[in-house]
């Protein structure tokens, strides 16, 4: 059997590169991808202590269940506004974004 | 299952949602006449649920659904609070709401605030992580919906990405810190986590994350980034409500969560809150000085009010309780004429906020003048108004339990923004300007909002019946 350690390594893994990713892409859309990184993350942490830690129980993998919902949403709303930014600004690069600075 | 419960002590939420569907109903069936008495239908709505939920039904502490869902007494206070709060934000958006290019789509103006309003209401009595999770992102889409409300405008659209950008983040962190509670504790309850709670390093690395996604909503120092682009380009209603409701919720269920929850990990989190507290107070100090954007002005206040809610949190007594939701009143009612003397201004003037045109003002619009001027001189703690009496209540719950320097940064920093809320004053009582914004009657509804602000602003601190009323229901917390 695979050891819990593992899973943990690569939801960590993706919680960095997800930081990472956030910090440096200069891409609306890639940006968001990154903070999906992290919530994708999250959901591997919460079934692996449930299923490694806490197997007589189920809270670990209903609260990956909602946080899966609750961030598709938020990607939608997201999305919506990168499109209306879009369609205001004709491009999506991060460095247009400075019409209101200091 | 009994779900009795639900009806008992649920009832606020209950009659919350009956208020959404039937704005979202009324929106469908209404025709283009009816829709003209829109306003006025959601405003009598409200005032009901208000009226009918103003007051706790309930003396005790009672758990729903597993403890899931807490009802407290004290925090169906703050739920009116915030309701009062929602309502004053209607009265002040109608003119905004009215204008030729919002007016088609002032239904859902009234269906997301009231969303974000029923997503706090179950932030504020969660008894278990996920539906503090769920209530605090039921609080956040929505309102990242609002900011970028005005389609047209680039600024709106600008800050309505930077909200949602830095708002998924935060949860993202905020959620990586709950997977490592539950991973160490094996609960999410509320009522069982502080059994399992050791302050092991894993578990203090939880709490900051955690605490990042509650430190988001409040704009605290390190995570405040996104606080000034959002405020100054999400519509003024928004703002308003940004600034005040959102915040408020936050700063409850904050306290209610380190205190209760994290109870076993005081130090760490007192320590932590110690460095945000100093941290927002003066960077936003500092930085609100050289802003000349009014809204942009008041974003970097309501970063320094949040600190100053912050020693409250930091006292962790139920007195601390009583100060944190006097604070929250008083801030709301203060901060509320603020932003409805700029949104009024706004729309008779085609979007003048920055602090030159407020020039000569009170020439020409010597009401609205005072009024921002009390609001301010609230804001800044000066005696007579409520603000100076829920500092001095904050200040107290801190000093009592032994942070004497952090309330004396805090006093000086105090000194300080009395220099920058003067700096408006002066602007609209003093410097001359030779075309002063023109003089204006405002309509009734907003008029209607200021009116009930200015009371509070100079009433909430006299009438001590006030304070005494939820010190009754804080014992508890």
């Amino acid at each position: 059997m695979v050891h819990m350690e593992y899973y943990l390594i690569v939801s960590t893994i993706m919680m960095f590169a997800g930081i990472y990713g956030f910090l440096t892409r200069r891409n609306l859309l890639a940006m968001l991808i990154s903070v999906e990184l992290i919530l994708n993350s999250v959901d591997i942490n919460f079934a692996v202590f449930n299923r490694f830690l806490f197997p007589g129980q189920l809270e670990g993998f209903f609260f990956s269940l909602f946080a899966i919902g609750v961030s598709a949403a938020e990607t939608a709303v997201a999305i919506a506004i990168i499109i209306n930014i879009y369609r205001n600004m004709k491009n999506i690069q991060v460095r247009n974004l400075d019409k209101m600075k200091w | 299952m009994d779900y009795s419960g639900i009806f008992t002590y649920m009832y606020s939420e209950i009659a919350l949602i009956g208020v959404i569907v039937a704005a979202l109903l009324y929106d469908l069936a209404a025709g283009e006449k009816g829709r003209r008495f829109f306003h006025h239908a959601v405003c009598v709505l409200m005032l009901l649920f208000i009226a009918g939920t103003v007051v706790p039904y309930h003396k005790e502490t009672a758990g729903i659904f597993g403890g899931m869902y807490i009802y407290s007494p004290v925090g169906s206070i703050v739920k009116s609070i915030l309701a009062i709060g929602t309502l004053i934000v209607f009265l002040q958006a109608e003119p905004w709401l009215r204008r030729e290019d919002t007016r088609f789509k002032r239904g859902e103006f009234y269906v997301l605030v009231l969303s974000t309003l029923l997503g706090m209401d179950f932030m504020i009595s969660a008894g278990h992580f996920m539906m503090f999770f769920l209530g605090l992102e039921l609080a956040s889409v929505p309102m990242a919906c609002l900011v970028a409300f005005d389609k047209y405008k680039g600024n709106s659209a600008e800050a309505g990405a930077k909200y949602i950008l830095s708002a998924l983040f935060a949860s993202g962190l905020m959620l990586y810190g709950i997977s490592f509670l539950y991973g160490t504790t094996g609960t999410l309850y509320f009522e069982d986590m502080p059994a399992g709670l050791t302050g092991s390093p894993l578990q203090i690395l939880s709490l900051v994350f955690f605490f990042v996604g509650l430190g988001f909503k409040l704009s605290l120092v390190p995570f405040h980034l996104w606080t000034a682009d959002t405020y100054q380009g999400a519509p003024t209603a928004v703002t308003s409500y940004l600034s005040v409701i959102s915040k408020g919720a936050a700063a409850f269920a904050l306290m209610v969560i380190l205190v209760k929850v994290f109870a076993p990990m005081t130090e760490y989190w007192q320590l932590m809150l110690y460095i945000v507290i100093v941290l927002s107070i003066t960077v936003a100090n500092i930085f609100a000085i050289r802003q000349k954007n009014l809204k942009r002005f008041l974003a970097f206040s309501s970063i320094s009010q949040a600190g100053y809610i912050m020693l409250a949190v930091i006292s962790g007594t139920p007195y601390g309780m009583t100060s944190l939701i006097f604070y929250v009143l008083v801030y709301m009612a203060a901060n509320l004429a603020a932003f409805g003397v700029i949104g009024t201004i706004e729309q008779h003037t085609h979007g003048k906020v920055s602090m030159d045109d407020y020039n000569g003002l009170y020439s020409t619009n010597p009401k609205l003048a005072v009024t921002m001027t009390l609001a301010l001189f609230s804001l800044a703690g000066i005696p007579p108004f409520a603000g100076f009496f829920s500092k001095f209540f904050i200040f107290a719950a801190a000093f009592e339990e032994g942070f004497h320097v952090l309330v004396f940064i805090a006093l000086i920093n105090t000194v300080i923004s009395l220099y920058y809320y003067l700096l408006v004053v002066k602007a609209m009582f003093i410097n001359r300007n030779d075309s002063p914004v023109a003089t204006f009657r405002s309509d009734g509804s907003t008029r209607l909002g200021l009116v009930l602000c200015l009371a509070g602003v100079l009433a909430l601190g006299i009438v001590s019946s006030i304070f005494d009323g939820i010190n009754l229901y804080a014992f508890g917390m």
